[in-house]
């Protein structure tokens, strides 16, 4: 497999850009996800995946023809699209009698499976179902999280990490705050996960914070848990390393104090007090008698005294 | 009578207060934990089962309930951050996330920092920085300014030069254009051949730490390093640990050491006498003879370059905190203020008193 990702030496600008795009790096590009239909893939799976395609564009790519693979057992196939298409979320839908209505929610990491999740689709109210309104394609989600369980379970914890790096969207260090349409609420009660996508009415109230509303949009899903293939721990720690040069730099030479006042430290050269320039007061300066005097005696050139 | 009108105006002015907020607060038992970075909300708060059990539309009205006291409290916290107006008074309000603090795994490893080239180790060494060149020149031909190399470069066309001069030494029969040509030629393969062994040098860097238990590659392109390694590793998987393995005849008989060599061995105290009696005596030769243990002149010399180079290191900081301004104050003070007094004021304080002039100018 290294005999196919020998160095291949890029022969125009476009190529360079295009390695150079997939190369690590210190901050990384937004995920990427890639749905794919399993070999019997029906239509609640079809819908699912087309909807959350619609969800997560552009950061997604969605296979129409259907793959016959088995992400449980053999995952060579999907890394092999992952190497290709460079992305590391899937989303693999498939149906048979033993499972029905499957969905694989997994992610790669160096493209290899790190985690993979499997889960049920019990219910599913697509996106053309619901006669509402929708926001336009591409806005930033607001992730919500209910119930203990998500915290409780180990898997589902995971289950969380995996769903806030599949809907999470790019990393942006400001936001429009006109433009927070859209909510994805997962609960997670009695071993099922529901998942609801609300569109966001901000009301006026009399504060500066507004009352929402919520309308119901988008899809919804009601999930089960059935098995998973998660990352062992050093593997898992290995992948949340971050680069030190990505630390926040502490700035040297500042202090707060408890009152909040913030103390700077500036560092000088020694001072040389004798070429200390003060105030000059035009009564104080030296005359030439007074200077002359100070220097020896020696007689001033005009002497003023009375002849 | 006034001041009973002035208390019911003020507790209804606080009711009013108290009534606008109540349309925007949530009670919860226990507090949201958020990541503004994420636009993230977690609620810990366990969902009334008993309501979510049964299917219909009371289940999605419980749930949009739900959703919407958790959207508001995130929404709140969101219209505290620091907000300002983009693109100046009439732009939209834009707030300013903090950075995402949920930990979530990368995508790939961080990058490995490649090792330097031999021109770059060379650099570091004698304190040569990079300048940076511009990227027009000035032609006199044609007047005017053109790039320093490609289309339209400032020296000419190099295919279009009609003469090439015959230099002073060389072959008069000789064709000058062939050999420019010839020269250019070797010059390309040159630097290719070069650029080459860098990359493979990098390669075979990142290998040897990342992965030192890969598999053998399976035709070519096996390293002496790679075979040796898998060759030991091969010789210890037998039964007996590799202890009755029969050796190639040129082959060291090895003693099998668990840690790979890393662990230092000491001598018995009481073993051979005769090769201690041996040491000793070679060690009082060594002591008695007039002839320096210690080359000098290599020491000098290694020393002056660690210092040229710490020197260098020193400066490079130095200048790149000072900026541009300073570099160009410290150019134009070098050139204006120089005498013939001050130049040697002025001149590098060399380390080693003793070694300095004689040895930088013998090489060992």
């Amino acid at each position: 497999m290294e005999a196919l990702d020998r160095v291949v030496k890029p022969k125009t600008k476009r190529a360079k850009r295009f390695l150079e795009k997939r190369e690590p790096k210190l901050k990384e590009n937004t995920k990427n996800a890639m749905l794919i239909k399993g070999g019997n893939a029906n239509l609640t799976v079809t819908e699912v995946l087309k909807d959350i395609y619609a969800v997560k564009k552009p950061f997604a790519v969605l296979y129409k023809k259907k793959n016959i693979t088995r992400p449980f057992e053999d995952q060579t196939s999907l890394e092999f699209f992952s190497k290709k298409s460079d992305c590391s979320l899937f989303l693999f839908g498939s149906h048979n009698k033993k499972r029905p209505n499957n969905l694989i929610i997994g992610r790669m990491f160096d493209y290899h499976v790190l985690d993979m999740i499997e889960l049920g689709i019990e219910k599913f109210v697509s996106l053309k179902d619901v006669k509402n309104s929708k926001c336009p394609e591409g806005t930033k989600p607001m992730l919500i999280f209910a119930g203990d369980m998500f915290d409780v379970n180990e898997e589902y914890r995971r289950l969380k990490s995996l769903l806030i790096d599949f809907f999470r969207g790019p990393s942006v260090p400001n936001i429009r705050l006109a433009g927070l349409e859209y909510v994805l609420h997962f609960t997670a009660v009695d071993g099922k996960i529901y998942m609801r996508s609300y569109k966001v009415l901000l009301k006026k109230s009399g504060c500066k914070i507004p009352r929402i509303e919520l309308e119901e949009m988008g899809p919804s899903l009601d999930l089960v848990m059935r098995r998973t293939h998660l990352a062992s721990d050093d593997l898992y720690k290995l992948s949340l390393k971050q680069p030190k040069a990505l630390k926040p730099k502490k700035k040297k030479n500042i202090s707060h104090d408890v009152f909040g006042t913030t103390y700077g430290r500036i560092h000088m050269q020694k001072q040389d007090l004798s070429k200390l320039q003060t105030r000059k007061m035009k009564g104080l300066k030296k005359r030439p008698a007074e200077k002359s005097a100070e220097d020896g005696g020696v007689s001033p050139k005009k002497s003023k005294s009375a002849s | 009578m006034a001041a009973v009108r002035v208390e019911e105006v003020l507790a209804a002015a606080e009711e009013q207060e108290a009534e606008k907020r109540r349309s925007v607060t949530v009670e919860k038992e226990l507090e949201l934990e958020f990541d503004l970075g994420n636009l993230l909300a977690l609620d810990r708060n366990p969902p009334p089962a008993a309501g979510l059990r049964g299917a219909g539309p009371r289940r999605e009205a419980l749930l949009r309930a739900l959703a919407r006291d958790n959207a508001q409290l995130l929404v709140a916290r969101l219209w505290e951050l620091p907000a300002e107006r983009a693109g100046g008074a009439g732009g939209p309000l834009v707030a300013r996330l903090p950075e995402p603090a949920f930990r979530l795994p990368r995508e790939k490893p961080p990058p490995r920092p490649r090792p330097p080239t031999r021109w770059e180790q060379f650099a570091r060494l004698k304190g040569i920085r990079r300048r940076k060149r511009t990227s027009l020149v000035w032609d006199e031909q044609a007047k005017e300014w053109r790039r320093r190399w490609g289309y339209r470069r400032a020296g000419g066309d190099p295919a279009r030069a009609w003469l090439a001069e015959v230099p002073e030494g060389a072959d008069p029969q000789e064709d000058q254009f062939a050999r420019l040509r010839r020269e250019k030629r070797e010059r390309v393969a040159r630097n290719e051949l070069n650029r080459l062994r860098n990359l493979a040098r990098a390669h075979r860097a990142g290998t040897g730490t990342a992965a030192p238990a890969a598999p053998l590659h399976p035709t070519g392109h096996q390293s002496r390093e790679e075979l040796g390694r898998v060759a030991r590793v091969a010789r210890v998987s037998t039964a007996s640990l590799g202890r009755f393995q029969p050796r190639l005849p040129k082959e060291p008989a090895e003693p099998p050491s668990r840690s790979g060599g890393r662990k230092r061995r000491f001598e018995p105290l009481l073993g051979n006498l005769a090769a201690e009696r041996s040491r000793q005596l070679e060690l009082l030769r060594d002591m008695g003879s007039k002839r320096p243990v210690l080359d000098i002149t290599r020491a000098v010399n290694k020393q002056l370059r660690q210092e040229e180079a710490e020197a260098a290191a020193a400066k490079g900081k130095k200048q790149s905190q000072r900026g541009k301004r300073g570099r160009r104050q410290q150019r134009a003070g070098r050139s204006a203020k120089k005498s013939g007094a001050r130049r040697q004021q002025q001149q590098r304080p060399v380390g080693s008193g003793t070694g300095g002039g004689g040895g930088r100018r013998k090489k060992a």
